[in-house]
């Protein structure tokens, strides 16, 4: 069947904002399904409540919004844009759940609107528990038996039924507290009555365990007609247990034999055809490693993050053709994109090995469990291709960026057998590199085995890669000179290549540095080749520029005789490094594009749409490493490479690169310098004029004390070269500097750290394009929390309300000289901080920051193809643009922060220097106040109208909390504290009730949190330990529950903002309106 | 010579094209017909499947032998290629049902191995000029000689060299029906048992009568190595079959109905071999992904004149999947319904063979 011509006007979901568990992957998806639905020609209307998004771009949909995906904001959209069908099973859980409310509020019904793709039954099958077992019950499906038990006796003889071992999960309660496996009837009647006791409702899932089973994931594609395909199925090297968004996977599976796959693909098919999916499926299986026993663990009726990782492993596009079969297609009248020539519906053949890592946010957060079980916490993932397995898993370890670039850690060494044998049983994020050291300590594979179950063809496989460092470590322990050694063991060398060795890595094992192991490699020929990524292993020519590299013999790349030129791309979405840098990233490629050169991209994250081979002109997908890129650089001979667009992970190539010889496009390698060096910068705004905190680099802790008592406390202190805030603190004493500087950071003339006098006032941020004359400020946010609180955790506010003209002049000016001073081509991002009305700059970003995407929307300025123009040489005079701050816009935007919390136990959501959000969304309206709101309410800060208000405040902060408190008991809010902060209150008059402080015993204000009596906690930092942890468990219990918790007092004043907005004022006759606190202005 | 701690071992086109890796499985000098399999798993079904009589085959997908073998995953009695290209091995496999390594069963049925190569290059150049013969050696022995030793042809009595000698029977409670094995894998005939047949296995040199000495319901003919065309014999019985007794054929036994009914067979550049070809049943807009291995097709131009209708067709190159007689209860595919290796969706082609003999036995045929 062709496609459907009953239908024109097409709306897509998104999926909002990058949250752990959803992330760039459904970008990449919902780019492209709106691609392909322009491209047969429907008009498409777009909602997703996140700017830092491509697919929220003005010319990826007739019509963009970005709005809160809310019931009544997205049907609201509907009845005004009135589409005919609505797509909903690309934008991730939440476009589905979404389209469900619609569907179920009847509003898809009243406005006429068919959904498109997998049928509403078919979702809610795949979804609602108990439909789904009952439908695998009907097709011989099976499943882990489960059941509810209320009591001894059924817990009894569910366990007699199946026998153990048993998981035990306590209904409604958070990240499964009081649960846990039982393997004897002691432990399970132990905890089926701890369970018991401990659930609200007085009931327990019990399930029958498969942990230990091998994990296998198979990406399904069927159309209306019943065809349906496997796309690529993945094995998880961890075993059942560990979340498969944590797990390292890899594609094809490696330890199933035909039998085994065919079985696990026909139960896949089976199941699809049963649910009537049209469109994308993930199937999750569990697989006995003993029989042919299987399970299956859960279906997802959508793309998903796995769609997005076999999309990029087999060069399969599935949200594309996904998109094709919702609007009528079959896969066999769709070509497949790669070949060209072949049809969709076939079956990916794959002639490499791919793997996935995850990329875990525990750099960012230093107390978090690290321990990896069934929540998901990793944000974002990398991915390798190699031809054997070794060279894809150490590929991938060195795209993490996480300053290890084999299976040797520096740590490793420290680890106990006690901590290994932990490590690899209980899995956390060092397991790879532990079973590594176990390895080398002896420990046997089968020992291994038995604690990890993780299979053995991997632990050989590692064991392989170990016994190669080994032989090259015995290399390095022999007296002969380099050369020779080089020379004689050239076998040993190109075997270790194959297997993914790093020239770092055989640098360090052979005692000298990577830059003589690579010039040596080159003259023996030792180089790597580029092959395609093709869908087909060969079997049929295809033209897609889609390349790995591998040390075998033939190479596949085209040559070109355009000019090329490569950009560097922000590898995987961690915390200070998300999806916005891969905007810029696709944005500098299509404008290199329009200025009729070839663009090149590297990167590693297979969530992007930098990573869709349809993006750019050429895809290398390798880690984003000094030696990676040179040899890519090495073989497409470029004209230059770009680094102002991947964040961090570019610009700090940008050195080694140009070591190397390479030309960087854009600011020079100099001026870069010149901004990240503490030192020249300080030495730059001396000579402009400009002021900035002060503040010292040092380089011991004695100098660090010296400094913070002659700059005064409190003090900003952190490690230089940051990304993200890392490891930033605000410092009131030396004893905390010392602490500070013992746990934190670890001084050394490699590593100095800053020590910057702490200014209290507002933060502000403008983004400009220069070409070394012409500086545009497209325009200045203004940060709703105060210095203090990371920028990227701040609610940013376009245009600034509550900044003077006379301060947005000085900026502009600030901006203008030091972008002509730096001779900056390209983006730059300037932070000011502005108190007393004097505006100093706290730093200077010579790169693209993580709000070129929001302010490129709100403004409409083109930044990034502006940047490119220039970055290419051209002049911006000659677009047409002129130096200085372009118009305001006349409505008002907001960037909301969104946070992870509630899926990283143990880390607290207070907000500091460090950053600690994961995604943004946008609100926007004609008021700042509902522009907020909005914002608000797309991050899902859900903002009570009535009920209690918990205020746990800081003694500094009282004052300053009072008014705010004031005004909530105004607007009919009840009042709760701790004591001290009641009594503060009740002295100036407000009504309070008095709780619990967690020590006195119940019911104390953690209660009243669990039991829904308190709809708003108000907690701001107090110095010292023990109130400090209070404070800790009382915010965590608010996120476990979803009960919004404000940190900054800058925030209150925002949601009272927003609730004197939404809220209509009952006045009796002759009362006065509440307009108390002034709502803008109040910081002038 | 040896190449981290293995002997040294070689793989050499006709074209000049030359491979040089480490040695694996038995040692010593076999020339064939070298071909590329696309299926990522399934390999010990590969190494066992007679129609690979006579060629060298190398898997695109690079690491193989990662479960080892063991003693289900076998379509005959012991493996038929003459040499076995891999980029990686594993030699440490791991299955719960493995019994072996990949390496030793090569060397205990003295297949010469090459491990190390880049196989993609080698399949890139398959593609690229076609299907070629080559050697694969251990010998030190000089690029020339070994080329000039090559022989014209490879062997064109291979189904008569992988055919059964002796006639066996599976009894069954179901229809009779009779099996030619012209290099059959045990997948066939195992799906005619699973659906009850009583199966009467004969050699490919059976005629007709031969056959109709069993008063079969049904026939079915094997897949098989090697060109259609060097087995007249075979063309001659089903002649004479066809009319007779349902027929269902399978990759060789299909291109043999077709030549018996009087349309051309060639030799494909390089042929179909893996899990993932796309096929069309043009009467019912089905599409299957199946199981494939072949070097020589039907000609599509040749079937007008014919009494055959085009069933099914590749939907990658649109080539000639699968038949049916116009009038008599016959129908073959090109591709193999048994799998073994690759997916089972058109297992249903067994299914609709039995139906057809129940139609033939109750007198209620009528052709589709």
């Amino acid at each position: 069947m062709p496609k459907r011509t009953d239908i024109h006007k097409i709306m897509v979901i998104g999926s909002g904002p990058i949250v752990i568990g959803q992330a760039a992957e459904f970008d990449y998806a919902g780019t492209q399904a709106c691609q392909a639905l322009k491209e047969e020609g429907y008009e498409v209307v777009l909602v997703n409540s996140n700017p830092a998004t491509i697919m929220t771009d003005q010319n990826m949909a007739d019509r963009v919004y970005i709005e809160p995906i809310t019931l009544d904001f997205v049907a609201q959209i509907i009845r005004k844009e009135r589409p005919d069908g609505l797509l909903a099973t690309l934008g991730g859980q939440t476009g589905l759940n979404m389209a469900v409310q619609l569907a179920n509020s009847g509003i898809l019904e009243q406005e006429g609107v068919q959904l498109l793709g997998s049928p509403l039954s078919a979702i809610e099958k795949a979804e609602d528990r108990e439909l789904f077992r009952q439908l695998m019950k009907e097709i011989g499906q099976p499943v882990p038996q489960s059941a509810i038990v209320r009591n001894e006796q059924e817990a009894n003889a569910f366990a007699e039924e199946v026998g153990f071992p048993i998981i035990i999960r306590p209904a409604y309660t958070l990240g499964g507290t009081g649960g846990g496996i039982a393997n004897n009837w002691r432990e399970y009647q132990e905890i089926v009555e701890r369970g018991l006791t401990l659930s609200p409702i007085h009931q327990v899932l019990v399930e029958q365990s498969i942990a230990g089973y091998k994990e296998i994931e198979y990406e399904v594609m069927r159309d209306a007609a019943g065809t349906a395909i496997v796309v690529c199925n993945m094995e998880n090297f961890d075993p059942v247990g560990v979340h498969t968004g944590d797990s390292i996977v890899v594609a094809p599976s490696q330890t199933l034999s035909d039998e085994d796959y065919q079985m696990l693909r026909n139960a896949s098919l089976d199941i699809i055809h049963a649910l009537g999916i049209e469109g994308g499926c993930n199937v999750q299986l569990a697989l006995d490693p003993n029989s042919s026993q299987y399970y299956v663990i859960e279906v997802n009726p959508r793309v998903s993050r796995s769609s997005a990782l076999a999309s990029k492993a087999t060069g399969y596009p599935i949200a594309r053709i996904a998109t094709k079969i919702a609007v009528g297609y079959r896969l066999d009248e769709l070509k497949n994109p790669v070949t060209q020539d072949s049809y969709a519906a076939f079956e990916p053949a794959l002639d490499y090995v791919v793997t996935k890592i995850p990329r875990w946010p525990f750099d960012k957060f230093r107390s978090a469990n690290r321990a990896l079980g069934t929540q998901m916490k990793a944000t974002g993932e990398v991915m390798a291709i190699g031809r054997t397995f070794g060279e894809s898993l150490l590929k991938a370890i060195r795209s993490l960026e996480i300053g290890t670039y084999s299976l040797w850690t520096k740590q490793a060494a420290h680890w106990s057998d006690v901590d290994i044998e932990k490590k690899i049983a209980i899995a956390d994020d060092d397991r790879l590199f532990a079973i590594a050291e176990a390895l080398r300590r002896g420990i046997s594979i089968e020992q291994m085995h038995k604690w990890s179950q993780i299979d053995r063809w991997f632990l050989w496989q590692l064991e392989k890669l170990v016994q190669l460092e080994q032989a090259i470590a015995d290399l390095g322990r022999t007296s002969l000179p380099l050369p020779t050694l080089l020379e004689q063991n050239e076998e040993l060398i190109v075997q270790a290549k194959r297997h993914g060795f790093p020239d770092r890595e055989l640098a360090r094992l052979l005692g000298t540095d990577a830059l003589t192991i690579r010039s040596w490699r080159k003259e023996h020929g030792i180089v790597p080749v580029y092959k395609m990524v093709d869908t087909c292993a060969g079997e049929f020519a295809a033209t897609t520029p889609y390349y790995y590299s591998t040390y075998e013999r033939a190479d596949e790349v085209e040559e070109s005789s355009k000019k090329k030129i490569v950009v560097l791309g922000s590898g995987p979405i961690r915390i200070g490094q998300g999806i916005e840098f891969d905007y810029c990233t696709v944005h500098a490629v299509w404008a290199l594009q329009r200025e009729g050169y070839e663009a090149i991209v590297i990167n590693n994250n297979p969530e992007t749409v930098s990573t869709d081979f349809s993006t750019s002109d050429r895809l290398y997908f390798e880690p984003l490493d000094v030696e990676d890129v040179l040899n890519v650089i090495d073989r497409e001979q470029p004209e230059g490479v770009i680094v102002q667009f991947g964040g961090q992970t570019a610009i700090n190539l940008a050195g080694p690169l140009a070591d190397a010889g390479v030309r960087i496009l854009g600011t020079s390698r100099e001026n870069i310098d010149a901004a990240e060096d503490r030192e020249k910068f300080d030495e730059l705004l001396t000579a402009l004029e400009i002021a900035r905190p002060q503040g010292r680099t040092v380089t011991t802790v004695e100098q660090a004390v010296a400094a913070a008592e002659g700059l005064g406390y409190p003090v900003l202190v952190r490690p230089s070269y940051v990304l993200g805030g890392r490891a930033m603190q605000i410092i009131s004493d030396t004893s905390e500097l010392l602490q500070y500087m013992d746990e934190a950071v670890e001084v050394s003339d490699q590593h100095p750290v800053l020590i910057d006098r702490y200014v209290n006032g507002i933060e502000a941020e403008v983004d400009a394009i220069a070409d070394g004359e012409t500086v545009i400020i497209p325009g200045i946010m203004e940060h709703i929390e105060r210095a203090g609180v990371h920028s990227g955790d701040s609610i940013a506010v376009y245009p600034p309300q509550n900044l003077t003209e006379d301060v947005k002049a000085v900026m502009e000016d600030y901006a203008t000289r030091i972008a002509r001073s730096l001779q900056v081509r390209g983006l730059m991002n300037i932070q000011f901080i502005v108190h007393d009305g004097k505006v100093e700059v706290i730093e200077v970003n010579p790169r693209s920051s993580r709000t070129v995407p929001f302010l490129s929307k709100v403004t409409g300025v083109p930044m990034v193809q502006l940047a490119m123009h220039a970055v290419c040489g051209g002049s911006l005079a000659e677009l047409g643009y002129q130096s200085g701050r372009v118009a305001e816009a006349n409505t008002v935007a907001v960037k909301v922060p969104v946070f992870s919390f509630a899926k990283l136990h143990q880390v607290d959501i207070s907000l500091g220097p460090e950053m600690k959000s994961t995604g943004e969304v946008m609100g926007r309206d004609t008021h700042y106040e509902k522009a907020l709101y909005k914002g608000m309410l797309a991050a899902g800060t859900n903002i009570p109208t009535h009920g209690t208000v918990l205020a746990t405040i800081a003694d500094k902060d009282k004052a300053e909390a009072f008014p705010l408190l004031a005004e909530f008991a105004r607007l009919g809010y009840r009042l709760a504290a701790t004591e001290g902060t009641a009594r503060y209150l009740r002295d100036r008059g407000l009504e309070v009730r008095i709780v619990n402080k967690l020590a006195q015993g119940t019911p104390n204000l953690a209660d009243d949190i669990r039991q829904g009596r308190i709809q708003l906690v108000i907690n701001t930092l107090t110095k010292g330990l023990k109130p400090e942890r209070d404070g800790f468990r009382i915010r965590r219990t608010a996120v476990e529950h979803g009960v919004p918790c404000l940190t900054s007092l800058d925030t209150v004043r925002s949601v009272l903002d927003i609730v004197k907005l939404i809220h209509f004022q009952t006045l009796a006759l002759g009362d006065s309106p509440t307009s108390a606190i002034p709502s803008s202005g109040w910081r002038a | 010579m040896t190449m981290n701690g293995r002997a040294i071992a070689r793989l050499i086109l006709e074209n000049g094209l030359a491979f040089e890796g480490t040695h694996f499985g038995a040692e010593g000098t076999r020339f064939g017909e070298v071909v590329f399999n696309t299926g990522m798993t399934g390999y010990q079904e590969v190494l066992t499947d007679p129609s690979y009589f006579g060629q060298i085959v190398t898997m695109t997908y690079p690491l193989i032998g990662n479960y080892g073998v063991n003693v289900d995953d076998v379509e005959s009695r012991h493996p038929h290629v003459r040499g076995f290209v891999v980029k990686t091995f594993a030699e440490s496999p791991s299955h719960y049902k493995q019994t072996d390594s990949l390496e030793r069963y090569l060397q205990q049925h003295n297949i010469v191995g090459i491990a190390g190569i880049d196989t993609r290059e080698l399949t890139k150049a398959i593609r690229t000029v076609g299907a070629m013969r080559a050697v694969i050696t251990t010998e030190d022995a000089p690029v020339d000689e070994l080329l000039a030793r090559m022989p014209e042809a490879l062997v064109p009595d291979a189904v008569e060299r992988v055919t059964t000698q002796t006639v066996y029977r599976s009894p069954g409670p179901g229809h009779r029906v009779v099996l030619i094995d012209y290099g059959m894998k045990a997948g066939i005939l195992r799906s005619l048992l699973d659906r009850g047949c009583d199966v009467i296995v004969v050699p490919a040199t059976s005629t007709a009568a031969d056959v109709l000495s069993w008063h079969p319901h049904g026939v079915m003919l094997s897949n098989g190595p090697g060109n259609p065309e060097d087995v007249p014999f075979a063309i001659a019985t089903l002649r004479e079959l066809i009319g007779r007794v349902p027929i269902f054929g399978i990759c060789l036994g299909h291109q043999l109905i077709a030549l018996a009914c009087g349309a051309k067979t060639r030799k494909m550049k390089f042929g179909h071999r893996g899990a993932n070809h796309p096929v069309k049943d043009l009467r019912t807009g089905r599409v299957d992904i199946t199981s494939q291995n072949h070097g020589y097709m039907v000609d599509a131009d040749s079937l007008a004149g014919t009494p055959l209708q085009l069933t099914h067709v590749n939907l990658n190159d649109g080539t000639v999947e699968g038949l049916a007689h116009k009038q008599e209860p016959v129908f073959s595919v090109q591709y193999h319904p048994e799998s073994r290796p690759g997916p089972t969706d058109a297992r249903y082609l067994f299914d609709n063979f039995m139906d057809m003999i129940s139609q033939v036995r109750e007198g209620r045929f009528t052709h589709a």
